[in-house]
């Protein structure tokens, strides 16, 4: 790391905790980085001339007399194309082996997007998965987390994702991620002949877990790079923002703040906002789109972590195992695109969503069938049909290895319907069911 | 106001996130507005807690890079708005500066930009004559708004009685021009212009007495109008856990809600929704007033990624902006989404400057300042007579989707509407989830708001809202039997009661906020449509067996539906009634 002649040099740590030092010193700014022993650090509070800073590699070993440079600086990240294909850690060094990057140097977590200045996104990103085409059509600026318990393949299918979105720059920022699964992103992407157009920022369970508080930031600063000054479109993948909210807690834990719900900070909400809210869509072209994952703890999204992620994000896609069909589907209950509406039935076929709320409300029919089977009741020839549908529809629809164009995910619904019930149970608008219903029978 | 004597100025001395302490070197006022200067950048900052000689202040910018001993200039006046025409179809930040006049894609730390124009001409007309003795709020003249007449009157400051000794004459100024000359009690002269400006953090209260609400203030949501009016002046509340529907409820109450000014404060939430309203607003029809939506709303963004400090300052900025427009006689309409994020945005400074916490770490006093926010809005005559109006409506995300959170529980006393969304109803796509059981209004128990109803729409109304309120807890009832018991553990009848209140749930309660028709109804459609609905509740028909209700019901809703769909008495509307009939007639018992 860095080191200038004029620099100030300290050796007197005053106090030590897991995963912060405060020391004497002048002249510092708020937020500006320090390097404690070789390790990165963070001004995290200043009161008089006592300092606290944020070790991001943890305090483990640090001896009182460690050796303190401030940089007078905030953490950075060097900018240019030569970012393109690179894999770095939390701090944006190399760990793919090649060289230093040359670049303009930019203040990571910089200042929003005035919202006047954005553009309402309307560009959909078609996935070829009819569980969010057809129900949770993504939008371009949008961002949307995976909601998923930790056995959930959400690493493949955000991968697959990732790669069929057609973005200029896919940014991976992975937090907490096994090495295997860092192992894993590495070959699909090398697979697809994609990698020069990826960019990663990795911390794996190997690294301090402090650490991933840099990694959305640094991902995110490469990407206003790209969308902004390149006019690209970037798609961002955030996983996983559980382990990241973790480390939130440990770091607000061990200064002493008064937790909140969950043994969260109270500051969670605008500190999850910061980072997602840099999703956008730019008038000259350029976007962020950002998709993430939110590992759950038994399906719990009370808790604090995707309670709060909910509340920011714009949906979310929920993965759960139907073990009717025994495959993962995209939950349409419990998922939800909230940009869907500006594409669905605009740029795809006027029928969209109509089609699609049809659906959803028949496969919830079928839910209410197999509550009623559950409790032993007798079933009506309605809950038959319903449940028979329900199972098509899980299996031609809503399996994440359905890979299909929205006209055809819109002929299997129209088929589907056509095959288990009669128009007037379908409630769709007339007009439509007139131009749509399947003729021939 | 004024203070002669030099302004106090003070050194950094302490830093954590955007908590600064200062050490004065004179008098600080609590909540006085400060500048803390960084390499030359000002960044604005409030006074929140004083001891001794460290004031405690929360900076509405990051401050990133701030050091000891960096100079604080403290300006001698609390956090204020600029009060004159130009504010309409403007997008404020919570502070008040107009974010099209700032500079680049990226807000810049520091930067202010001016609320008004200073050089647009105004077609300004007299009211007020020499001799008028007028008070704060009287007014002077008036100038036209995009369309609406926008009054100018005597500063909200001042007190006591002034004297008018002249007013321009009818044409074009400038909001820095002199438009009157008062004289005070003294016989001091003084001069106005078209501006003044008022502390956000108190009401104004120009106005000369504030009754209880008694009119209906007609929103197009079925289920609000309906089953839960909300009153002109009224306040309500919408909990709801995240994605049942609170914005696209507010966005369509600023879309059709009949109210001369809409004013929304985007309160730390997503920036895509305000967006939403940028695109949308200057190209949607005000059927009203056949103009467009944005020449009637004001807009105040303070997003979730904009500075946290001054998202509690932006929902007072559209507060007091509405207590201006109030003024003028008009019936304003103030949105707030989220309050919660206001109330966090509370408990992370109240935490940084280690308070005692209250529940959930909320601050102590949480209840008292939700009640004193929303006791500003009201129905209210003013000194000249006229009649002005707040009805203000907030949002609140309960942690967790549970009700029982401070946040919840303190605007439950606070505000006399609640509008509950239910998951459940949200899960099933029974849009507005608003749950038609839990939800009430206050005002619909008023003896003036009945009085008002039963002149306005019919003799009747309150005894149908009645019946409409136990049918749907009779369909509810009936539904857990049906559940319990097994469809055909049941009588027939049951499945009827149920079908018939499914009926209501369809028709009248589930309203597509997409759909170019269904988004809004008016009254008189409302009231057409209970009618009908009732007309079917009263309805005996004959059915050999449970399934063939189910059926037969979903055909009697399906149809509706496309009434529902149709233009109101259009072509279209009276075939697809017609073929009710039929269906009706069908099954209808002898
Ligand atoms: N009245 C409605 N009609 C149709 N869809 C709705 C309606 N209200 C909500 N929705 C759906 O629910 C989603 C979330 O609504 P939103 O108002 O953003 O929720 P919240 O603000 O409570 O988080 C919307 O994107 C839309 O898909
Ligand atoms: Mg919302």
């Amino acid at each position: 790391m860095e080191t200038k002649a004029f620099q100030k040099i300290y050796t007197k740590i005053t106090q030590i905790t897991k995963a912060t030092c405060s020391l004497h010193a002048t002249d510092v700014g708020y937020d500006e980085i320090a390097v404690v022993n070789g390790r990165m650090a963070q001004v995290v509070k200043i009161i008089g001339d006592e300092i606290t800073l944020q070790v991001f590699g943890g305090t483990e070993g640090i001896p009182t007399n460690a050796e303190v440079i401030f940089l007078g600086r905030p953490a950075t990240l060097k900018v240019s194309e030569e970012l393109s294909g690179r894999f770095f850690n939390a701090y944006g060094d190399p760990i793919d082996g090649g060289p230093e990057i040359e670049g303009e140097e930019r203040q990571i977590g910089g200042p929003s997007v005035n919202p006047v200045r954005r553009k309402q996104p309307s560009e959909f990103i078609p996935t070829g998965i009819a569980g969010i085409d057809l129900n949770n059509a993504l939008v371009t600026g949008q961002k949307i987390p995976f909601f998923a318990d930790p056995d959930q393949p959400f690493n493949q299918v955000m991968s697959m994702v990732a790669l069929r979105a057609k973005a200029d720059k896919i940014i991976l920022g992975g937090m907490g991620l096994t090495n295997d699964d860092y192992l894993y992103y590495k070959n699909v992407f090398d697979n697809a002949g994609a990698l020069d157009r990826i960019i990663s920022f990795v911390n794996t369970t190997e690294d301090p877990p402090v650490e991933r508080l840099l990694v959305p930031d640094m991902a995110l600063t490469a990407a206003e790079y790209f969308a902004v000054d390149k006019k690209q479109k970037v798609l961002v993948l955030l996983t996983d923002m559980t382990l990241f909210a973790d480390a939130l807690s440990i770091v607000s834990n061990r200064m002493d703040q008064i937790p909140s719900k969950d043994s969260m900070p109270g500051s969670l909400y605008s500190d999850l906002a910061k980072i997602y809210e840099k999703a956008v869509q730019f008038p000259e072209g350029g976007s962020i789109t950002i998709i993430a994952v939110t590992t759950l703890s038994g399906g719990d999204i009370t808790h604090a972590i995707p309670d709060n992620t909910g509340y920011i994000t714009e949906g979310q896609l929920f993965l759960r195992k139907d073990t009717d069909i025994g495959k993962v589907i995209v939950d349409p209950f419990r998922s939800l695109s909230r940009l869907k509406q500006l594409v669905i039935g605009k740029k795809t076929r006027e029928d969209h969503p109509q089609v699609m709320n049809a659906a959803v409300r028949l496969y919830a029919d079928a839910a209410n069938a197999r509550t009623k089977l559950e409790n032993g009741f007798d079933l009506t020839d309605y809950d038959e049909r319903a449940l028979e549908f329900a199972k098509d529809y899980s299996e031609k629809l809503l399996a994440i290895d359905v890979n299909i164009e929205v006209d055809e995910m819109l002929s299997t619904a129209w088929n589907l319907f056509d095959k288990h019930f009669k128009p007037a149970e379908v409630g769709i608008k007339k007009d439509l069911v007139e131009k749509y219903w399947p003729k021939d029978n | 106001m004024e203070k002669t004597n030099k302004m106090t100025t003070g050194k950094v001395s302490g830093i954590i996130a955007n908590l600064v302490y200062v050490e004065v070197d004179g008098p600080v006022q609590q909540n006085e507005i400060c500048y803390i200067d960084l390499e030359g950048t000002k960044l604005m900052a409030e006074v929140i807690k004083v001891m001794g000689t460290k004031a405690y202040v929360q900076v509405f910018e990051s401050t990133r890079g701030l050091k000891m001993h960096n100079k604080v200039e403290f300006t001698g006046h609390l956090l204020e708005v600029t009060l004159g025409p130009g504010i309409l179809s403007k997008n404020y930040d919570g502070l008040q500066n107009d974010l099209d006049k700032m500079e680049g894609v990226f807000l810049q730390r520091g930067e202010q930009t001016n609320p008004l124009e200073d050089d647009k001409k105004w077609e300004f007309k007299p009211i007020a004559k020499e001799g008028d003795i007028l008070q704060a709020g009287g007014w002077l003249g008036e100038v036209t708004e995009n369309w609406m007449p926008h009054k100018i009157m005597v500063p909200f400051k001042f007190k006591g009685k002034y004297t008018v000794k002249s007013v321009a004459k009818e044409g074009k100024y400038t909001i820095k021009d002199v438009i009157a000359v008062v004289t005070d009690e003294e016989g001091k002269e003084i001069e106005l212009t078209m501006t003044q400006k008022w502390p956000v953090k108190l009401a104004i209260k120009a106005y000369k007495e504030k009754p209880r609400p008694f009119k209906l203030l007609e929103t197009g949501v079925r289920v609000i109008d309906t089953l839960n009016p909300i009153a002109e002046g009224g306040t309500g509340f919408i909990p709801g856990p995240f994605g049942t529907g609170k914005t696209v409820l507010q966005h369509a109450l600023s879309k059709q809600a009949e109210a001369d000014m809409i004013i929304m404060a985007a309160c730390g939430e997503r920036a895509n929704e305000v967006v939403e309203i940028f695109t949308e607003f200057p190209e949607l029809i005000d059927p009203r007033s056949g103009r467009k939506l944005m020449e009637r709303t004001t807009i105040i963004a303070n997003t979730s990624n904009m500075p946290v400090a001054a998202r509690e300052a932006s929902v007072y900025t559209a507060m007091t902006i509405a207590e201006y427009y109030r003024a003028m006689g008009l019936k304003v309409l103030l949105l707030a989404d989220s309050t919660s994020r206001w109330a966090q945005a509370l408990r992370e400074m109240s935490n940084r400057m280690e308070e005692l916490p209250g529940p959930d770490a909320f601050p102590m006093d949480l209840p008292a300042i939700i009640s004193s926010f929303y006791s500003r809005a009201g129905f209210v005559y003013l000194n000249n007579g006229n009649t002005g109006s707040i009805t203000f409506i907030g949002t609140v995300s309960p942690a967790g989707g549970n009700l029982k959170e401070p946040v919840t529980e303190s605007t439950k006393k606070a505000a006399r509407c609640f509008y509950a969304l239910s998951q459940q109803r949200a899960d099933s796509k029974r849009y507005p989830a608003i749950d038609p059981l839990d939800s009430y209004s206050k005002y619909a128990e008023y003896a003036e708001v009945e009085e008002y109803f039963r002149k306005k729409i019919d003799p009747e109304w309150p005894e149908k809202l009645s019946l409409l309120r136990n049918v749907l807890t009779r369909g509810r009832e009936v539904a857990e039997q049906i559940n319990i018991l097994g469809d055909d553990g049941v009588p027939v009848e049951y499945h009827v009661t149920f079908w018939k209140a499914e009926v209501i749930d369809f028709i009248i309660l589930q309203q597509d906020a997409f759909d170019e028709v269904d988004s809004s109804t008016s009254l008189e459609r409302q009231k057409y449509m209970v009618n009908k609905v009732l007309d079917i509740y009263h309805t005996k028909f004959s059915f050999e067996s449970f399934e063939e209700v189910a059926t037969y019901f979903k055909r009697v809703i399906n149809q509706m539906k496309q009434m529902n769909y149709s233009e109101f008495e259009s072509d279209k509307f009276k075939q697809n009634e017609k073929e009710l009939k039929t269906i009706i007639d069908e099954k209808k018992a002898e």
